[in-house]
C-alpha cells in the first residue's frame, strides 16, 4: 500500500516535470513566434500596447481573444500548463508524505522537490499581480527544471523514514519555511539576472523586445525579495531554536549554518543597497544574483559535498 | 600624532586636523556605502569557514588537511582559516560594522522620536504636483466634506489648520515601518551581546556514560572527558547535578538506519544534592527531548558499545573489564578499542610492569561471520570481538596520557608490549594464553555519550532573535506614506453650497505601492461617498471628480 502511494507520488513528479517542459517549450515559442511576427508588431504598436492594458487589469475583452496573436496564445498556454504542472507536484508532494508517514521533506530529493513547487507557486502569484511578466516564463522554468531533473534522477531516495535526529516538530517548521524561502529566491535571482542582461544589452534583439522593461524586472526582484528575506530569517531562526533541542546549541557555525548566514548577509547587503544612491540598479542587481547563487551553493554543495550536522541529502 | 604647536583646541573646532579626520573618519564609518561594504567583507570572510574545516567543529579533519596540503595548510593556517570564526580580522569586520550601525541608527531613532512628536508635514500649496493627487467639486457644505476627510483619516497622524476661507488637512501613518526597522538593527546588537555572553560564560562537556546505571555528576571539569569552557569559566562553580543512566535502546529499520534512540535516565538537580536525597527524578531523554536543569541541559549526544572480558589469571584470580569502544563505522557500528588490565597482586614494580594485559581490536555487534570479523548490522544481535591480546608494559605508568581507545604503539614498536594471542570471540567463548591466564568475552554492554551545556546569553539571543523578526517584518512590510487635503468652500449663485477637494498624496519609501490605497482613498472623498444621499458606493466614478495621472 506505502509502496503502491510512493510509486504514485514518483509518477505525478515525473508527470509534473514533463508538463514544466512543455510550457517551457510554449514559452520558447513565444519568443520564437515573437520574432518571425516582429515586422508585423511594429506597426501595430498601439495593438500590443492595447493588449498589455487590458493584462494589467486583467479582464481582456472575450471578442478580442481570437483575435490574439498566437504567440500570446502560446505564452498563456504555458502558464496554463504550469498550473497543471503545480497540480501535480502538489499531489506528488502529499503522497509522499503519506508514503513515508512522515513530513515529506527527509532528504535531497524532497527539498528539491518542494524548493520548484514553492517557486512555481511565486511564479503564479506574481503572473497573477502583473500579468504583463509572462514572457519571461522560459527563464523561470528553465532552472527549475534543471533542479527538478537532478533532483528525480541523480538524487533520488526511496520514500523512508528518517533518522532520529529529523523526528521531530521543527523539521515541518525549518525545513518548510527554508524550503518556501528558497523557492521564493529564485524568481527575484532570475529577475535580477535577467535585469542585469536588460541593461547591460546583452539581450537578443528577439528577447529583448518581449522582456519587461528593467524598471519592472527591478520591481519583481525587490518585491518577491522583501517577502523571501523575512521568511528566510524566520526559518534560520527556527533552525536555531531547533538546533538548541538537537545538537545543545543554538548556533556552532556548521558549514550549512556559516553558508545560510551568509545568504542572509547577502540578500541584507541587497536591501541596503537599493536603498544607497550609486548602488541602487545594477550593483544591487548582482547582489540579488550573488544571494541566489549562495541560497543554491548551500543546497547542493554543502549537502552533498561538505561534511557537516546538516548531512542529510539521503545520497550515497 | 600629537603636534606640539597645535593649541589645545575644543573638539568643535572646524580646522584641528585631527578633529576632521576624526569626524570625516565617523561619517564615512558610519555611511551606507561603508556598511555595505563591511557587509560584504563579512559575507566573504565567513565562507572559508564553510570551505575549509574548522578546528572548533572538527580537529581530525583539520590534521587532515594539513597533511594533505603540507605547504599551503601552514600559511592559511597563519592568518586563522581554520578558526575563522575566532580570528582576529573575523572580529574586526563585524565589530566595525556594529559601530557602523550604531553610529547610523542612534541618531535615526532619535530623529524617529522627534518625528514621533511632531504634526504631519504643512500642506503643499501645489498638491497636483505629487506623485497621488484627485480634484473634484462636491455638492456638499465644507463641513460636511471636513467630516468626511476626518472619518476617512482615522488611524493616521494628523492635524487641522485654516487657510483663509480653506480647511487644510496634513495626514500620515505608517512609523511603524521606521520603528520596526530601528528595532531590527538594535536587535542585531542585542545578539551579539548575548552571543558574547554565551562565549564567555557558558561551557560544553561531552562525557561518556556506562548505560547499565553508570553514574556522573556536573562537580568539576576532570569529570569530563572533554570540556570547552568560555572564556571567563574556570569550572569551579558548576552547578552539581547527577544523572544516571539506566538504559539505552536504539531501535533501527531493515536497512540499518537508525529509527530511534531512548536513554532512561534518573536525575538529581542540584538541590537534591544538596539535600542529600538517594531518590532519583527519572526522564525520557532522547534526541530532540534534552534534560532541561535551570541553566544546564543535558543531551543524548551519542552511543556504543562496551565488551565485557573477564580475565582468569594462572593464580585464580578474576578481573572484568567494561571499557567503551568507539565506533568506526556509524553504519554498522563496527568499533574498536583497547581493555587494559593490571595483573591483580603483583607488589613489585618491575613484574607488574612486565605484565599489563591489553586487549584489542574490533567489535561486530552483529558479525558477519568468517575469519575476518566485520560488522554487517548496527543492533547487537550477533555480537563477535576479534582480539590481540597483548601482554607486556602497557605504559600506564608513565605519567604520560593515553588514549583509552588504543594502546601506546611506542611500547609495540619498542617490543616492550608483545602480542601473545589473536582470536574470534563470541559471547562466552575464551582464548587460553601460553602462561595459562584465560580471557573471556562475556558479552557487550552499551554506553552514551551525554553532553552538558550551558549558556548563559541564549535566552537574550532568543528575545532579541524574536525582536529583531517582528522589527524586520514592520520595516519591510509596512509603508510610509501622507496624505493632504484642501478644502475651499466654492461660492455659486443657486444657493447649493459646495466644496472644491483637493487631495494629494506621497509615499515616503520607494516600490511603497501606495497607489491601491490612494485609489481607494480618491474614490471614497472624491465620489458620492461624501453625499449623505449616496447609495451604493460601487457606483462608477460618474462623480465630477477629476480623475488625473494614474499612478502604477
Amino acid at each position: 500500500m506505502l509502496a503502491q502511494l510512493a510509486l504514485y507520488s514518483d509518477r505525478c513528479f515525473m508527470a509534473a516535470v514533463g508538463v514544466y517542459v512543455l510550457a517551457m517549450v510554449l514559452h520558447g515559442w513565444e519568443f520564437a513566434r515573437e520574432r518571425t511576427a516582429a515586422p508585423a508588431l511594429v506597426g501595430a504598436g498601439s495593438a500590443e500596447a492595447l493588449t498589455r492594458a487590458s493584462d494589467v487589469d486583467g479582464s481582456a475583452d472575450p471578442a478580442r481573444g481570437a483575435a490574439r496573436p498566437r504567440a500570446e496564445r502560446m505564452g498563456r498556454m504555458g502558464v496554463s500548463l504550469v498550473i497543471l504542472g503545480v497540480a501535480l507536484q502538489f499531489v506528488s508532494i502529499v503522497l509522499r508524505g503519506f508514503a513515508a508517514q512522515r513530513w515529506p521533506l527527509g532528504n535531497m530529493y524532497e527539498f528539491i522537490s518542494a524548493i520548484t513547487f514553492a517557486a512555481m507557486i511565486t511564479w503564479l502569484v506574481v503572473l497573477r499581480r502583473s500579468p504583463s511578466l509572462r514572457p519571461i516564463g522560459a527563464f523561470v522554468l528553465f532552472p527549475v527544471v534543471i533542479l527538478q531533473f537532478l533532483g528525480g534522477t541523480v538524487l533520488y531516495t526511496q520514500a523512508a523514514p528518517v533518522m532520529p535526529a529529523l523526528q521531530s516538530y521543527w523539521l515541518v517548521i525549518h525545513v518548510t519555511t527554508v524550503s518556501i524561502a528558497s523557492g521564493l529566491f529564485f524568481v527575484p535571482g532570475i529577475a535580477s539576472a535577467l535585469f542585469l542582461l536588460r541593461t547591460a544589452d546583452r539581450l537578443p534583439a528577439a528577447l529583448a523586445a518581449k522582456v519587461p522593461s528593467a524598471d519592472e524586472l527591478d520591481r519583481l526582484a525587490y518585491r518577491v525579495t522583501i517577502v523571501a528575506f523575512p521568511l528566510y530569517t524566520f526559518a534560520v531562526i527556527a533552525g536555531a531554536i531547533w538546533a538548541e533541542a538537537a545538537w545543545g546549541r543554538f548556533w556552532g557555525w556548521d558549514p550549512k549554518e556559516t553558508v545560510a548566514f551568509i545568504a542572509w548577509v547577502i540578500y541584507a547587503a541587497y536591501l541596503h543597497a537599493r536603498a544607497t544612491a550609486g548602488w541602487r540598479n545594477g550593483p544591487a542587481a548582482w547582489v540579488n544574483v550573488v544571494g541566489l547563487a549562495a541560497v543554491v551553493f548551500n543546497l547542493f554543495f554543502i549537502n552533498l559535498v561538505v561534511a557537516g550536522l546538516h548531512s542529510y541529502a539521503g545520497v550515497n | 600624532m600629537v603636534t606640539t604647536e597645535a593649541p589645545p583646541s575644543p573638539p568643535q573646532t572646524p580646522g584641528n586636523p585631527t578633529w576632521t579626520v576624526l569626524r570625516n573618519g565617523w561619517r564615512a564609518l558610519t555611511s551606507m556605502r561603508i556598511a555595505l561594504v563591511l557587509l560584504f567583507l563579512l559575507a566573504l570572510g565567513a565562507l572559508p569557514g564553510a570551505l575549509l574545516p574548522q578546528r572548533s567543529l572538527n580537529q581530525t579533519l583539520v590534521d587532515r588537511y594539513f597533511t594533505d596540503h603540507p605547504t599551503l595548510a601552514p600559511l592559511l593556517d597563519r592568518v586563522g582559516l581554520f578558526d575563522v570564526f575566532a580570528a582576529p580580522w573575523f572580529a574586526a569586520v563585524y565589530l566595525l560594522l556594529m559601530i557602523s550601525l550604531v553610529g547610523c541608527v542612534l541618531p535615526r531613532t532619535l530623529e524617529h522620536a522627534k518625528a514621533l512628536r511632531a504634526a504631519p508635514v504643512a500642506v503643499p500649496r501645489n498638491l497636483a504636483r505629487l506623485p497621488h493627487h484627485g480634484e473634484a467639486v462636491l455638492d456638499v457644505a465644507p463641513e460636511v466634506a471636513a467630516d468626511a476627510v476626518r472619518a476617512r483619516l482615522r488611524g493616521w497622524r494628523r492635524t487641522e489648520s485654516a487657510e483663509g476661507e480653506a480647511r487644510a488637512f496634513s495626514a500620515e501613518k505608517g512609523y511603524l515601518r521606521e520603528a520596526g526597522n530601528l528595532v531590527f538593527h538594535l536587535s542585531l546588537i542585542g545578539l551579539l551581546l548575548g552571543f558574547a555572553a554565551g562565549k564567555l560564560f557558558g561551557y560544553e562537556g561531552q562525557v561518556i556514560v556506562q548505560a547499565d546505571g553508570g553514574q556522573f555528576c556536573n562537580t568539576g571539569i576532570l569529570g569530563y572527558d572533554s570540556f570547552r569552557a568560555g572564556l571567563r569559566v574556570d569550572g569551579t562553580s558548576l552547578e552539581p547535578f547527577c544523572v544516571r543512566v539506566d538504559d539505552f535502546t536504539a531501535t533501527y529499520l531493515p536497512d540499518g538506519q537508525a529509527s530511534a534512540y531512548a536513554a532512561s535516565i534518573g536525575y538529581q538537580t542540584p538541590a537534591d544534592v544538596a539535600a542529600g536525597t538517594s531518590a532519583w527524578r527519572p526522564f525520557p531523554l532522547a534526541v530532540n527531548n534534552p534534560l532541561r536543569l535551570g541553566g544546564e541541559r543535558v543531551y543524548l549526544q551519542g552511543h556504543g558499545y562496551t565488551p565485557r572480558f573477564t580475565v582468569t589469571f594462572p593464580d585464580g584470580q578474576q578481573r572484568t573489564g567494561a571499557v567503551q569502544w568507539t565506533p568506526v563505522d556509524g553504519a554498522t557500528l563496527l568499533s574498536q578499542g583497547a581493555t587494559k588490565f593490571q595483573r591483580p597482586g603483583v607488589t613489585d614494580d618491575a613484574q607488574r610492569k612486565a605484565n599489563g594485559l591489553a586487549i584489542t581490536g574490533l567489535l561486530a555487534p552483529t558479525t558477519s561471520g568468517g575469519d575476518v570479523v566485520t560488522s554487517v548490522f548496527p543492533a547487537a544481535n550477533d555480537p563477535e570481538v576479534a582480539i590481540d591480546v597483548l601482554r607486556g608494559d602497557l605504559g600506564l605508568d608513565d605519567g604520560r596520557g593515553q588514549s583509552i581507545f588504543s594502546v601506546d604503539q611506542s611500547k609495540i614498536d619498542s617490543g616492550a608490549l608483545v602480542r601473545v594471542a589473536r582470536a574470534n570471540l563470541a559471547p562466552g567463548q575464551s582464548v587460553r594464553l601460553d602462561d595459562g591466564t584465560v580471557v573471556r568475552f562475556d558479552g557487550v554492554g552499551q554506553w552514551v555519550n551525554l553532553q552538558v551545556s550551558h549558556d548563559p546569553g541564549e535566552f537574550a539571543v532568543l528575545v532579541f532573535a524574536v525582536a529583531l523578526l517582528l522589527g524586520l517584518g514592520c520595516s519591510l512590510s509596512v509603508r510610509r506614506r501622507r496624505f493632504w487635503a484642501r478644502l475651499t468652500p466654492l461660492s455659486s449663485d443657486d444657493g447649493v453650497r459646495r466644496t472644491v477637494i483637493e487631495i494629494g498624496g506621497l509615499a515616503r519609501t520607494d516600490r511603497a505601492g501606495y497607489g491601491e490605497e490612494f485609489d481607494r482613498l480618491r474614490a471614497e472623498l472624491l465620489s458620492e461617498a461624501v453625499r449623505p444621499d449616496a447609495p451604493s458606493p460601487n457606483a462608477p466614478a460618474a462623480s465630477p471628480g477629476v480623475e488625473l495621472g494614474k499612478d502604477v
